[in-house]
């Protein structure tokens, strides 16, 4: 899977309530996608284009279980999040709702609004230069899961195996 | 058999996963052995994926459905919420289902399905408190749960130990708070790596089990997958009060020797610690603080509002008014621990102070039933201050222990409970 987009900075600790946030839970997935990072970059929600990726800080996506802070990201088209180092449990959630997250050491060199390529089999971002970013390889199996489109379509699979037979 | 030291963490994957012994860094599946999950990440989550795989529940003895996080019902939203939530509990004739009973972590315990040795999932991040239980218990997203749902199994990577040792006794007005808080601002919000923390020490045997479950229940803070307490004979008392007996402990503790990383700390010496807005790590002693003026108290959630964090605020509180410009709220983590606390005298002495009794449930502690004020500044007892988390953007969140929460109830500004209780 490869795929091209604009950059968007952000800092490090970027918290699952900022992501979705805790009072328009109750609404949906809809609903919380248009405040997502409303409290850091106003404008994101709106201006976002499928195909983006999110370039940021050390430990992204720390704080509560609630995967819609990663869901919400795919619903907004991010293709990908390229960061230093994420939270655990944002990172089984992201993969599990088909969400790529690259560990990146060098994320920081990536500017903002930057167009950047990324690899995902090989495990490295090509920068708008040309120069290559290396990443932590990811194990096959959370790879086959993030290109299955998540643990659900995963599991589509195994439970209903007759659903692609005529 | 011959086998290297192992760390309490992975004697219970190793359990789980049907092996004599596991290699920090191996991807493992397990076999889950309890999976609870809550109103908000459960049912309404669960029912539409589970019909669209039609699939069904892999054994329901072993699920727990508690409704905690948008009870009591303060709008058509929430409604709608808690009525999937009961009528999927009815439909799928659930036989483990708390309703308005508390907060999830709490609960789970409290009704006795908790004990050593097991390997259990929460549909929370807040779901590593049952390692104070010698469980070994993690947050997981809504379709992970699925997942554990409909095959009763998950995938892991066995984790690296890291020890947090603690030596002596805390002084009066200093808790497992203060601890916690201490350990985040030294190792910061990703400190654990994912990895597991076990809390050990010879201070671990004077903590009662709430104060465990608080170090474990802020385990998520530090970012670790896990964090543990060894059981001992605190831990089988305990549970033998809430119906669980027959309880193995000897079994389940770290090897002498067994591999991993150790930090140390003082308990005998650690003053009450307060963490500053937006950060769990940002932490700073409570006697170093600038005078802060604070217009709310919260003692709630699961972290900060259980009967022993009840008794602690009773405890600055009693006999004593709450400065007049403070809203102090309390919202005890369990029905359970309020009816004690009442039959104790000690809802009597909030109440008397000044205190605002709210329901038990999640309440303000995520912004998700009720919210605090804008632009307002409050010291909790829960377990997060990100920038907007208790429902208002503009609101300025400190956290600290129960003590610390009541004495700056009582003074109007964030203030040292030693000075109180002395």
């Amino acid at each position: 899977m490869n795929t091209t987009g604009r950059a968007w900075r952000l800092p490090a600790e970027v918290d699952t309530d900022q992501l979705a946030p805790g009072a328009t839970m109750k609404h949906g997935l809809e609903v919380t996608a248009r405040h997502c990072l409303e409290a850091l970059r106003p404008e994101f929600a709106l201006e976002v284009r499928h195909g983006d990726v999110i370039v940021a800080g050390a430990d992204f996506g720390i704080g509560s279980s609630r995967e819609q802070a990663a869901s919400v990201l795919v619903h907004l088209g991010v293709k990908a999040v390229i960061a230093p180092s994420f939270a655990g449990l944002y990172f089984r959630n992201a993969f599990n709702v088909g969400l790529l997250l690259l560990t990146c050491p060098q994320a920081a060199l990536i500017a903002d609004g930057e167009r950047i390529a990324v690899d995902t089999r090989g495990a490295r971002v090509q920068r708008s230069d040309g120069s290559m970013l290396e990443c932590e390889p990811i194990p096959g199996f959370l790879l086959d899961l993030v290109e299955a489109g998540g643990l659900l379509a995963q599991l589509k699979r195994r439970f209903k195996p007759c659903t692609e037979m005529p | 058999m011959n086998t290297a030291p192992a760390t309490l963490a992975q004697k219970l994957i190793a359990r789980a996963a049907g092996r004599s012994q596991v290699t920090p860094g191996e991807v493992l599946t397990c076999r889950v052995d309890l999976a609870m999950f809550h109103d908000s990440s459960g049912p309404r989550r669960l029912q539409p994926m589970l019909a669209e795989l039609g699939a069904t529940i892999w054994d329901k003895d072993k699920v727990v459905l508690v409704i905690d996080h948008y009870v009591p019902e303060a709008d058509e939203e929430s409604r709608r919420v808690v009525r999937i939530a009961r009528d999927w509990a009815a439909e799928q004739r659930l036989p483990h289902v708390y309703d308005s009973m508390g907060i999830c972590h709490v609960v789970l315990p409290q009704q006795g399905h908790l004990r050593p040795g097991l390997f259990c999932v929460g549909g929370d991040s807040h779901s590593p408190t049952g390692g104070a239980f010698g469980a070994y218990m993690f947050g997981i997203g809504a379709t992970e749960m699925l997942g554990v749902v409909v095959t009763g199994e998950i995938w892991l990577r066995v984790p690296e130990t890291i020890f947090m040792q603690w030596r002596g006794a805390l002084s009066q007005g200093v808790s497992a708070k203060d601890m916690m808080l201490a350990m985040l601002g030294r190792h910061g919000m990703n400190g654990g790596r994912y990895q597991a923390v076990e809390f050990c020490g010879d201070a671990m045997a004077t903590l009662p089990m709430a104060e465990r479950m608080t170090l474990c229940n802020m385990s998520a803070e530090l970012g670790a997958q896990v964090g543990l307490v060894a059981p001992d004979d605190t831990t089988r008392a305990w549970l033998a009060a809430h119906g669980v007996s027959d309880v193995e402990i000897e079994r389940w503790r770290s090897d002498p020797g067994a591999a991993g990383t150790r930090h140390h700390f003082d308990a005998s010496t650690l003053a009450p610690q307060v963490a500053l807005p937006h950060s769990p790590a940002q932490v700073c002693g409570v006697d170093a603080l600038v005078p802060t003026r604070i217009d709310i108290a919260y003692i709630g959630a699961c972290t900060g509002a259980k009967l022993e964090d009840l008794r602690a605020a009773a405890r600055v509180l009693a006999g004593r008014r709450i400065a007049s410009h403070v809203q102090l709220l309390v919202a005890p983590a369990s029905v359970r621990d309020a009816a004690e606390a009442e039959t104790e005298g000690v809802m009597g002495q909030l109440r008397d102070a000044g205190a605002t009794l709210l329901p038990s449930t999640c309440g303000a502690c995520a912004g998700y039933g009720s919210r605090i004020p804008e632009g307002s500044t409050v010291i909790s007892s829960t377990a997060r201050n990100f920038k907007g988390r208790m429902g208002a953007a503009t609101a300025r969140v400190y956290l600290g222990s129960p003590y610390t929460v009541a004495a700056s109830a009582l003074r109007g500004q964030i203030s040292d409970p030693r000075e109180v209780l002395a």
